[in-house]
């Protein structure tokens, strides 16, 4: 007990004083993570949304291929990577292989199936609603794919919350294709990993502390959007909280 | 869209043939469409020519919201043939007009963008449709926070800044109070009466409420199970001999069920 407290009282020190390593380490966690975001939500927002308007032949496949990838394992990612980036893998050219580009590239493949698949149900509702009026007025597919992902741009913002939340949370890919390398490619779940392995809890305590703060924040921040858009434009929101982890 | 081509033989000849009117802008025969093994239109003949007011009666899931969507293009027959003429402007306001999360005045400026304007025109013509339909007051307010009522005048608006040549509405008036109904019902006359100098708008509507069928229309079509049983003019309709001649649309009319 007497352990777990001292560690704690060292772990909230080290956040308090803005400790340089564990400052860097979570740095490199937000960067990478949002890197990821970013890139994934351009791409999976777009393929979402036209996946929720288009109908075409074999689209129920591509459907249960997306909902089946939103259960894949991080690990399984990290290890596709590798090979896919490994130097006699077909992306070996690309020297990507631990380092900070693999680890974004990684977590955005994770979490490209989580935002197509939820922004697909959004639009596809969306469609429902006003498919029919828009189709009516001329517009083809792509173009009421634009329109409804842009009417449902707050509900796609808890979208994007959502995938930052899992990238960010996540320790397989980037155990594997990043390699934990110190001030170098560590980031705050491979750290706390290693340091809990190590037996220093108190730096794995202060990085813990940290990732649960951010996926507060996250989550506050979710709920403040949820309730602001209940207010504005008095609907009921999904909530997707929860997904983090 | 089944639509055939202006020069197709069969078309040439039907558009020319009703007796002593203007070439028809629809003309369907034997139109049927099913949705998997349901049916929802069985053998439909039916022109409707320029200027006409048709109204589509009958009851619940007897295909007057098919036939719509169908006229307009929104639904392509199962089998027959269906022939509108081309680059016909349609404008189709629906029993629940479902709205964007967008201000008043920009719904009506993406339909006008949708339809070929510039978006700087639409802003400036969707204005002046707001103002034609009495809201110009919440042009900037979100469309869904807007009353039933306000929403199909909206939803009006947007179809009367696209200056249609043929104007489908779908139960316009089912979910509003009499007020709004009222509301409505003279907004669509005057968009049937002003939009265009030389020429009313071609109406075509469903509608459970025969007092405004009466007030609408000029021609009503009754159907049931998909099919057109009765097909006359509204005069003849309310009161000619319903009762021997088309004894089902009678007894609809009536309040009954055949």
């Amino acid at each position: 007990m007497s352990t777990v407290s001292e560690s704690l009282y060292t772990a909230l020190s080290l956040v308090w004083q803005l400790d340089p390593i564990l400052m860097s380490i979570v740095g490199r966690s937000l960067t990478v993570s949002a890197l990821a975001c970013a890139l994934s939500c351009s791409v999976g927002v777009c393929l979402g949304a036209w996946l929720g308007v288009a109908r075409f032949r074999g689209r129920d496949v591509v459907l249960t291929v997306l909902n089946t990838l939103l259960a894949l394992p991080s690990v399984v990612v990290g290890l596709v990577m590798y090979l896919l980036l490994s130097r006699s893998g077909p992306l070996g050219f690309l020297g990507w292989l631990f380092s900070l580009k693999a680890m974004v590239l990684a977590q955005a493949v994770l979490v490209l199936p989580v935002v197509t698949a939820l922004t697909r149900q959004l639009v596809e509702d969306a469609e429902r609603a006003h498919g029919e009026q828009l189709r009516s007025l001329g517009a083809g597919t792509l173009m009421r794919s634009l329109i409804l992902a842009w009417d449902e741009r707050l509900a796609l913002l808890t979208v994007m919350i959502t995938a930052f939340g899992r990238a960010i949370s996540e320790v397989g890919a980037v155990m594997v294709v990043g390699g934990n390398i110190e001030g170098f490619t560590r980031v705050m779940t491979t750290a706390i990993a290693l340091e809990t392995s190590k037996g220093d809890l108190p730096l794995a305590l202060a990085l813990g502390c940290v990732l649960l703060g951010v996926v507060l924040l996250l989550n506050a921040g979710l709920a403040g959007l949820q309730r602001w858009r209940q207010r504005v434009e008095g609907v009921t929101v999904a909530s997707w909280g929860g997904a983090f982890g | 869209m089944n639509a055939r081509s202006p020069d197709h033989p069969w078309s040439a000849g039907a558009r020319a043939s009703i007796a002593g009117q203007a070439a028809p802008w629809f003309d369907l025969r034997g139109v049927s469409l099913s949705y998997g093994a349901q049916v929802a239109l069985r053998d439909i003949d039916l022109r409707i020519a320029p200027g006409e007011r048709v109204a589509l009666i009958g009851a619940n899931g007897c295909g007057k919201s098919t036939l719509l969507r169908v006229l307009h293009g929104l639904l392509a027959p199962s089998a027959g043939e269906l022939w509108r003429r081309e680059s016909l402007r349609l404008a189709m306001v629906f029993q629940r007009p479902h709205m964007l999360r967008i201000q008043a005045w920009r719904h009506v400026a993406l339909g006008l963008w949708l339809a070929g304007h510039p978006w700087a025109q639409a802003r400036e013509r969707s204005y002046l449709a707001l103002e034609r339909v009495g809201l110009q007051g919440v042009a900037h307010q979100p469309a869904p926070t807007l009353s039933g009522g306000q929403q199909q005048r909206l939803a009006l608006a947007r179809a009367w800044a696209l200056e249609p040549e043929v104007l489908l509405l779908d139960e316009p008036t089912a979910s509003l109070d009499p007020h709004a109904k009222r509301d409505v019902e003279r907004l669509v006359q005057d968009v049937v009466a002003e939009t265009h100098p030389d020429r009313p708008v071609t109406l075509i509507f469903s509608s459970h409420n025969l007092g405004q069928v009466k007030r609408l229309a000029s021609r009503v079509v009754y159907l049931e199970g998909g099919r057109i049983l009765a097909d006359l003019p509204t005069e003849t309709f309310f009161q000619g001999p319903l009762e021997q001649t088309h004894p089902q649309a009678h007894l609809f009319v009536k309040g009954e069920t055949a």
